[in-house]
C-alpha cells in the first residue's frame, strides 16, 4: 500500500508540473467561463436562468475534449518514460508492479478527472451565489458520468502504452482509436452507415459499444431526448432500455470497458519487458 | 548473498544478445564486467534486475527477481550509466527512494553530503537539471544509503571529480566485506583497480572470466609529484581537474590520487607523455579513523 501511495503521489507531482496539465486545467476552467458569458448573452431577456443548459453544453464539450487529452497525455508519458529510460531506473527499486502500474493509474486519474469536475462545481458555486436553482441530481450524474468516461480512456491509454513500443507509435494509436469513435458516433458516420441500409442491430451494437456514444447519449436523455438531437440508434436504444437502465449501463459500461483494459494492460506490462 | 545465472539467454525478437551465460557471483566479489559497446553488458544486467524477461535461470538469494521483485531489489543498489531525465525535483527523488526502499532519507543525504552533493541546496531543482555529476552523486548516494548486498553499478564513476570519486571508492571499500559489486565498463582500466574478478561479455557470451589479484588497497593514496620539461596550458587545466597545485607557475605540480584510480591517472599522464620530466608516486599512509582518534 506504501508503494503504491507513494506512486500515485509522485504521479500526480509530476503530473501538476507539467505543461499539458496547465493547458488542460485552463481549457476546461475557460470553457466554463465562456459558456457563462454566452448563455448570459443568450438569456438576456430573461436573465440568467439556470444551469441546466449550460451543463449539458458543457458536458458535450467535455466529452469531445477529454478523452484526447487523456489519450494522448497518457500514452506521451508513460511510453515516454519508458522510451526515455525513465523506468529502467526508477523499476530498479525495490517496486513491485502492481503498485506502479495501478499507483499511476490512480494518480493520473484524480489528475485528469478533478479539472473537469471542479470547472463544473465552479459552475455550480456561481450559480448559487446567483440564487440560481443548481440541479443537484444533474450535477451528480454528470459527475459520475465524467468519472466513468475518464477512467474509461484512462484504461485505453494505460493499454495503449503497454502495447507500444515508442512513445511516438502510442501516440498515433491513440489519436487514432480516438477518430475512429467519434466517427462512429450517432450523427455522424453510423447515421449515414444508417441510412445506406446498415442492419438496425450492428447499428444498435456499434453504438452500445462505442464509450463516446454512450456517454453523448447519457449526458443528453434527461434533457434533449429528440431523435434529431439523438441520432436514430441512441433513440431506440434509449426505447428499449428506458431512462434509468440506460443511465446504468452508461456509468458502467464505460466503467468496465476502462478496468478491463487497464487489468489487460497490466498484464502485458508484467509479462513483457519493462524499459 | 549469491547471485547465480543458468543458461541465460536473451533475444530481442531473433536477435540473440545473451546467448546462454552462466555465473555466479557471491559475497565479497567485486566484478568488472567489461566489454565493448553492444557486448550485452546492459542486457544482462538489466536482466539481473528483473527488468527483462529471459530464458535460462537468474536468483539472487535463491529468488527469481522477476517474481520476487521487492526482496530482490531491496537487497540490490542499481547506478545507471545513463541518469533517467527525471523531471521531479532531488527533495522528491529521495523521499520516493527512501519511502520505496524502506529508509531515513537522512541516510542518503549522508553520503550526498560525503560526496560533495550539498541536497538542501538542490532540493527545489530539478533531477535533470542537474549537472552529469551531480546526478552521479545523487544515483549513487541512493545506491549507497541504504544496507544493500549486490551493488550494480554502469559506469558509475564516469562522471565523478577525482576527490568525489575517492570519496566513492571509500563508500566502496566500506561495503567490500558485506556486500558483492557488479561494476560495468566498456574499459578495464577505468575499473580495474576496484575489482577482483574480471569478466568480459563478447556478442553475449563470457570470453573471460578471471579471477585478479585484490592487491589494491579502495582507501590507499598516492602523493604524486610532476615535473614538466615545460609550461602546458593544457596540462594545467588536466592535471588542475585532479586537484593538483603548482608553486612555480606550471612546472612543478603536486597533488594526491586515489589508490584505485591510479591507472586511470597514469592514462591520463600518458596523452602528455612528452611534456613529463619527471613522475614521483608514493603511497601515504592510512588516515587514523574518527573513532581511534578519540580513543
Amino acid at each position: 500500500m506504501r508503494s503504491f501511495l507513494l506512486t500515485a503521489h509522485t504521479d500526480i507531482l509530476e503530473s501538476l508540473r507539467a505543461k499539458w496539465f496547465l493547458a488542460y486545467s485552463l481549457i476546461f476552467g475557460s470553457l466554463v467561463a465562456l459558456l457563462f458569458v454566452f448563455g448570459l448573452t443568450e438569456s438576456r431577456i430573461m436573465g440568467f436562468t439556470g444551469l441546466s443548459r449550460l451543463m449539458v453544453t458543457y458536458i458535450q464539450l467535455a466529452m469531445a475534449i477529454l478523452p484526447l487529452f487523456v489519450l494522448l497525455t497518457t500514452v506521451r508519458s508513460v511510453a515516454g518514460d519508458r522510451e526515455a529510460a525513465v523506468y529502467e531506473y526508477l523499476l530498479s527499486l525495490p517496486i513491485g508492479l502492481a503498485p506502479w502500474f495501478w499507483g499511476k493509474l490512480a494518480g493520473r486519474f484524480l489528475i485528469v478527472f478533478l479539472p473537469v469536475f471542479l470547472a463544473m462545481l465552479g459552475a455550480v458555486v456561481w450559480g448559487v451565489l446567483k440564487g440560481a436553482d443548481v440541479p443537484w441530481a444533474l450535477f451528480t450524474y454528470y459527475t459520475g458520468l465524467l468519472m466513468a468516461l475518464a477512467w474509461c480512456f484512462l484504461g485505453i491509454g494505460m493499454l495503449l502504452s503497454t502495447l507500444s513500443r515508442s512513445a511516438d507509435v502510442a501516440q498515433a494509436s491513440a489519436f487514432v482509436i480516438w477518430l475512429t469513435l467519434l466517427l462512429f458516433l450517432d450523427l455522424i458516420l453510423l447515421g449515414v452507415m444508417i441510412r445506406d441500409y446498415l442492419p438496425p442491430e450492428s447499428a444498435v451494437a456499434i453504438a452500445l459499444a462505442n464509450p463516446l456514444q454512450v456517454f453523448r447519449t447519457a449526458a443528453m436523455l434527461l434533457l434533449d431526448r429528440q431523435l434529431v438531437m439523438l441520432g436514430p440508434s441512441a433513440y431506440v436504444i434509449l426505447d428499449a432500455f428506458g431512462e434509468v437502465g440506460y443511465i446504468a449501463y452508461a456509468l458502467l459500461y464505460p466503467t468496465l470497458l476502462g478496468t478491463l483494459c487497464a487489468v489487460g494492460g497490466y498484464l502485458i506490462f508484467r509479462r513483457s519487458d519493462l524499459p | 548473498m549469491i547471485c547465480r545465472l543458468e543458461k541465460v539467454v536473451k533475444r530481442f525478437q531473433r536477435q540473440e544478445v545473451i546467448k546462454g551465460i552462466d555465473l555466479e557471483i557471491t559475497r565479497g566479489h567485486r566484478v568488472a564486467l567489461v566489454g565493448s559497446n553492444g557486448a550485452g553488458k546492459t542486457t544482462l544486467i538489466r536482466c539481473l534486475l528483473g527488468e527483462y524477461k529471459c530464458q535460462g535461470g537468474i536468483s539472487v538469494d535463491g529468488l527469481d527477481p522477476r517474481m520476487h521483485r521487492r526482496e530482490v531489489l531491496s537487497k540490490v543498489g542499481f547506478v545507471p550509466q545513463l541518469p533517467p531525465p527525471l523531471r521531479m525535483p532531488v527533495g522528491q527523488l529521495v523521499s520516493f527512494a527512501a519511502g520505496v526502499c524502506d529508509v531515513e532519507p537522512q541516510r542518503i543525504e549522508m553520503v550526498a553530503e560525503r560526496l560533495g552533493l550539498d541536497l538542501g541546496r538542490f532540493r527545489r531543482h530539478p533531477f535533470v537539471k542537474l549537472s552529469g555529476g551531480q546526478k552521479q552523486k545523487l544515483l549513487i548516494s541512493i545506491a549507497l544509503g541504504r544496507d544493500t548486498e549486490l551493488l550494480v553499478l554502469d559506469e558509475p564513476a564516469a562522471n565523478l571529480d577525482p576527490e568525489a570519486r575517492r570519496i566513492f571508492f571509500e563508500l566502496l571499500a566500506e561495503r567490500r566485506d558485506t556486500a558483492a559489486m557488479l561494476i560495468s565498463s566498456h574499459r578495464l582500466d577505468e575499473v580495474a583497480a576496484l575489482v577482483n574478478r574480471v569478466i568480459e561479455l563478447d556478442r553475449g557470451v563470457v570470453v573471460l572470466d578471471d579471477r585478479v589479484a585484490d592487491l589494491a588497497d579502495l582507501t590507499s593514496r598516492l602523493g604524486c609529484r610532476l615535473v614538466l620539461t615545460r609550461v602546458d596550458d593544457a596540462f594545467g587545466r588536466a592535471i588542475r581537474s585532479w586537484g593538483f597545485r603548482t608553486s612555480d607557475g606550471g612546472r612543478t605540480w603536486e597533488g594526491v590520487v586515489p589508490g584505485p584510480d591510479r591507472l586511470r591517472f597514469l592514462g591520463m599522464l600518458s596523452r602528455y607523455a612528452a611534456l613529463l620530466a619527471s613522475i614521483g608516486m608514493d603511497e601515504l599512509p592510512q588516515p587514523v579513523p574518527a573513532e581511534v582518534r578519540c580513543a
